[in-house]
This record gives C-alpha cells, structure tokens and sequence, in this order.
C-alpha cells in the first residue's frame, strides 16, 4: 500500500509526555478528545493543520518515557500515515505496531518539515518527492509484521483467537 | 557459552533454551495495570472479545497514579476497573494501598519470575531476580487474557559493582550516573544486569531505585541476580519461602561491560529536562527550589523516608519551599508512622500525601507554577512532567531532596552530615 503526504518533522527528545501530554490524561478514556492536544507543547500548531496521511519524522530514541499507548494512538487518530525515525524507545514502537500505526526506522536527518513523501508500507521504500531521494527501511520482525499486516494486536487477536507468533 | 539473567530467566518461561536475540513465547507469572493504563487494556480485552482472564490471582489492578480521585474523568475510570475486577477476579489494589510497582515487590515478585507491567517502571521488579518490564495497555490485555507474551530475549550489558558508597551517596546517585554516562538511549532493548562484590552492600531497597531507573536509559529489565539480601527481604515480607538462588553464569557473555567503583561516586543529580543531563552535584547552580518531592516508586521505601529523616530531624524546612512526602504502599506509611519518621517529617514543615505516585506525574497533588523548580526523587524530569510545562525538575537522591528543602535551594546533602 503507497501513502503520500507531507512532512511534520520533530528533533531528538520526543517523549510519550510531548505526545499525550499528563495534563489531559484525565481524557484519556475520551480518546478523540485527548487527540486533540496530540504534540501540543513542542508544535501548538499541529493539530489545527495536520492532514490525513501526513507524516511525523522523529529523530533518534522516539516515544521514550512513560509505556502510555495512548500516545501511538493518538498519533493514529490525528490522521498520520505513518512515524519514521532513526531508532525508537522500545515500548513506544511495540505500542505502534500493536495499535496498527506503521513505524519506520530510517535516517531522519536526510527529511526536512515540509517535505512531500511517498511510502509504500509493503516494501518500507520512500521516495521523497520534495527532495527526489530514495530510502528504504529495514524489515520488521515476522511477528511484529503479522501484527500490523492485521491492523494492529486487536484485529490479530480476534483473527487467530490467541497470540500467534509464526 | 554460559547464560545471562535475562536468557535464564527468559529460557525458563519459554521451555527451551533462548538465546539474546532470538523471539520466543513465554509464559508470564504476574501482569498488572494502573488507573493511568487499564482503562485501555479493558476497552482493547471487550474489542478483542475476551472476557475470562487466564488466571485472574495473577493479575492485578493498581488505583495509584489519581488516587484519590482529583476529577470525574477518573472518577469514572476508578468505577469501571473496580467493575472489571469485580467481574474478571483480578485483584483489585484499591486507593490508598500505594504505587503498583511498590506492592508488587512486597506481595507478589519470586526470583526468577517474569512479570509484566502496564507502565514503563515495572522493570523495578528486576532488584527481586525477576525478569520485569513495561508494555502498552494491549499487549498487558493479551496476556492477561491467555498467560503469555511474545519477546525478543536480549542482549545484556553487565554493570560491575564494587567498593561501598561515601557518606551522603546512595544508590540514586549511581544510576543516574551511570544514565548520564550511557544517555537515554544507551540502553534500548538491552538488559542491564548488575553484578559484583557492591552488592552485598546493596539492600533490596537500594537496588529497587537502580532497577527502577533502567528504563531511563532504555533498558527492557535492570536484574539484580538474588542472594542473602534479596531471601532478607523476602524473609521481612513474610515469603521466605518464594526465595530461589539465581545468578548469571561466570562466562555469560555481556554485549558491553561497565565497572563503577562505588566510593568514588558524588551526589548527583538530573537537570531539566532530561534524565541524562546528568552532573556532579559541585558542578550545578544551586538554584532557588519551590518544592520538593520526597517518595514514589523510586525512593518512597522505608530505607529512602530513614535516609531523608536523618538530615530533617530537629531542622526546618525553609520557609521559600514546600516539602511534599508521598509514601510508596501502605506498609511502609505505617512503618513510617510506628517508627517515628512520619513526626520528623511534618515537624519539619513536610506535608504528608497517602500512599500513591502523589504529584510524580502532574495530574493532582502538588502541580507545580509557571517557573517553578522541584527537587525530586523521582525517575523522570520530562518537560511538563509534574503537570506544567513551565516549570524545571531536578532529580535526586532521598538526601539531596531533603537537604535542599532546608536550604530552600539545591543543596549538596554532606553539607548537613
Ligand atoms: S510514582 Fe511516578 S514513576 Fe512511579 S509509577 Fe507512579 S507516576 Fe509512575
């Protein structure tokens, strides 16, 4: 599947707490209303424009801090496509593919806010239309692959009945 | 080849052999979630259509992080896993009864346990032997709901510990050290494993602060093998019987090596707003402090309210600051209270909050104003942590905390020693 769509690019030090901030965490059974305060310490304009199948770009050690999945998902309701980032916190990018939100691990550093890209989610091949370079991202693992192929653990789970490793 | 901790305990739970890097299923001794992460994992278990847990006396649900109530919003959360406890068997930790981690350490984690958390601070559990670590609320669903979880087994970096800590030093000190050293990412998918002749100096308490702070520097687990120590605390919590000897192999291969000598180590603290910008406390400004923070599930035991009552008793807090002291579980708020330390506290000038993360992470109790600092013992000093974007935390040891706040501003501790 290709996406396409434009560049919101972070830096280095993106924390779960920049995405879903603690201070509305009181919405967090309201999920499309915390949504809505989605990155809005580090970039208040976000939300007002962000379009579906847009993009974030992290840099290095994206989604650390707090295991709250509300932040991958959060990201997902706001419309992205998809997150790319040189390397991700853990639980973060665990968090990501089970909520079915594709997570690219590709040199950043070579992406500028603005950009316009084309992903195709089967391969992991970008072609940045703003700036004519090509990357591909290296393959997850089989079971994370399953997982998002699925839409995420949910839809995995209701499909096999039970967590279904190979 | 010899094994790790993490291939050992992960082996284990696998029922085969595993090796750092390769993907198996395990089985899970213990799963739990907080008022913070399981309204999540409710609503993704009804989506999944689950509605039996595999064995509910192995799950738990911790009311800690609002607790109590401070909005309807999680007033709301509150009834609906009191329901789902209620309907499901999982035990239920009501308001009151502390941070999850905390109870966890006291009641339920066996060396050489896997235990999961809904929160990233569960790989706290690593300071008992057991293999712990943090997932999102989904992944905490599913294996509540079948017993099991999928990992990658991995790499393990060995820490190694020697000589004894100066006075005025704590193990607080050395893990933020040490994630100074390495930065926020050194560690990611990583085991941190923790070895050496320190450790018999090192208590469960102490080790918990270490094991807690893993994670803030990417690790999966922070273990500590189990010995004399580790069958003590067991011992002090009614359950020597769950006591089982654990170690890493002599010739277990570590990814990397770390050496520390204990006693060169300095009171040393985080800077906003990061926990790796890590200094010596003589190399920081001692900047005026509004308030602080005293407790949490990284220094809220026992062992932490003893060190910071040391340094306040007979003294008073400044009166620039306020100090804030939240007790980690019930236990230790009537330890605290039997033995006097609760006293020295609010004779002080302290202000008690119950058991619970208290202000940790910026929903009630103690939401700091616009410029404000907060000297803290707690594991994280993100921007907007403690609920305003504002404001600048620092992170320290139980000592440096309580020092500051008779100082009113950021104060080396062996300055009152
Ligand atoms: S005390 Fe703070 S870090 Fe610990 S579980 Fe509670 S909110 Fe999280």
């Amino acid at each position: 599947m290709k996406i396409k769509g434009k560049v919101w690019k972070f830096g280095h030090g993106i924390t779960t707490d920049h995405i879903a901030p603690g201070r509305f965490f009181y919405l967090r059974s309201n999920l499309p209303e915390f949504a809505k305060h989605c990155f809005e310490d580090v970039r208040p304009d976000f939300i007002s424009k962000v379009k579906p199948g847009d993009f974030v770009v992290g840099g290095e050690n994206f989604g650390f801090g707090s295991s709250r999945e509300h932040a991958p998902i959060m990201i997902k309701l706001c419309g992205i496509g998809a997150v790319l980032a040189k390397s991700y916190a853990r639980i973060f990018f665990r968090n990501a593919i089970n909520s079915g939100l594709p997570a690219l691990i590709l040199d950043t550093d070579q992406i500028n806010d603005g950009d316009e890209l084309e992903i195709d989610l089967g391969t992991g091949t970008l072609k940045n239309i703003t700036t004519g370079r090509e990357m591909t991202a290296p393959p997850l693992p089989p079971v994370m692959q399953a997982i998002i192929h699925e839409g995420g653990l949910v839809e995995h789970i209701k499909k096999h009945g039970r967590l279904k490793l190979d | 080849m010899g094994k790790t901790l993490a291939e050992k305990i992960l082996s284990h739970h696998a029922g085969h052999d595993v090796k750092s890097g390769e993907f198996a299923m395990v089985k899970v001794d213990f799963t739990y979630a907080h008022d913070g992460t399981a309204p999540l994992t409710v609503q993704q278990m009804e989506a999944m259509g689950i509605q039996k847990l595999n064995n509910p006396s192995q799950c738990a649900v911790f009311l800690d992080h609002a607790a109590p109530s401070p909005r309807l919003e999680h007033s709301n959360d509150h009834q609906s896993l009191r329901n789902f406890c209620r309907r499901t068997g999982a035990i239920l930790f009501d308001i009151g009864e502390g941070v999850s981690h905390n109870i966890v350490s006291e009641k339920f984690a066996r060396p050489g346990d896997l235990i999961l958390g809904a929160d990233s601070h569960t790989c706290t559990l690593g300071a008992l032997a057991a293999f712990s670590t943090g997932m999102g609320s989904t992944d905490i669903a599913a294996a509540m709901a079948f017993g099991h979880t999928w990992m990658r087994v991995p790499e393990s970096f060995g820490v190694f510990l020697r000589g004894a800590f100066p006075s005025g030093v704590y193990s607080k000190d050395l893990i933020l050290h040490f994630i100074g050293e390495i930065g926020a990412d050194g560690a990611t998918y990583k085991a941190l494993e923790f070895i050496g002749p320190a450790l018999e100096n090192l208590s469960v308490a102490a080790r918990a602060t270490i094991s807690n702070m893993a994670i803030e520097c990417g690790a999966k687990a922070g273990l500590f093998p189990s010995d004399a120590l580790t069958r003590l605390f067991l011992r002090e919590h009614g359950r020597e019987h769950d006591y089982r000897e654990l170690e890493p192999d002599a010739d277990a291969r570590y990814e990397r090596k770390f050496q520390f000598d204990l006693s060169r180590l300095e009171p040393t603290v985080a800077c906003p707003h990061f926990v790796d910008q890590v200094k010596p406390i003589s190399q920081v400004e001692r900047v005026n402090v509004a308030q602080v923070l005293i407790g949490t599930c990284t220094n809220g035991r026992l062992e932490d309210l003893h060190i910071a009552a040391r340094f306040l008793k007979g003294r008073r807090v400044s009166p620039e600051t306020r100090l804030i002291v939240t007790l980690s579980s019930k236990k230790v708020y009537l330890e605290a209270l039997a033995d006097g330390t609760l006293q020295t506290f609010l004779e002080a000038g302290g202000v008690l909050i119950g058991p619970g993360c208290g202000p940790c992470v910026g929903v009630h109790q103690g939401i700091l104003a616009d410029g404000e600092v907060c000297v803290g013992t707690q594991n994280r000093n993100f921007e907007g942590r403690m609920g305003n974007p504002k404001s600048f935390i620092y992170l320290s040891s139980p000592a440096t905390a309580a020092a500051t706040a008779i100082a009113g501003r950021l104060t080396d501790p062996r300055e009152f020693l």
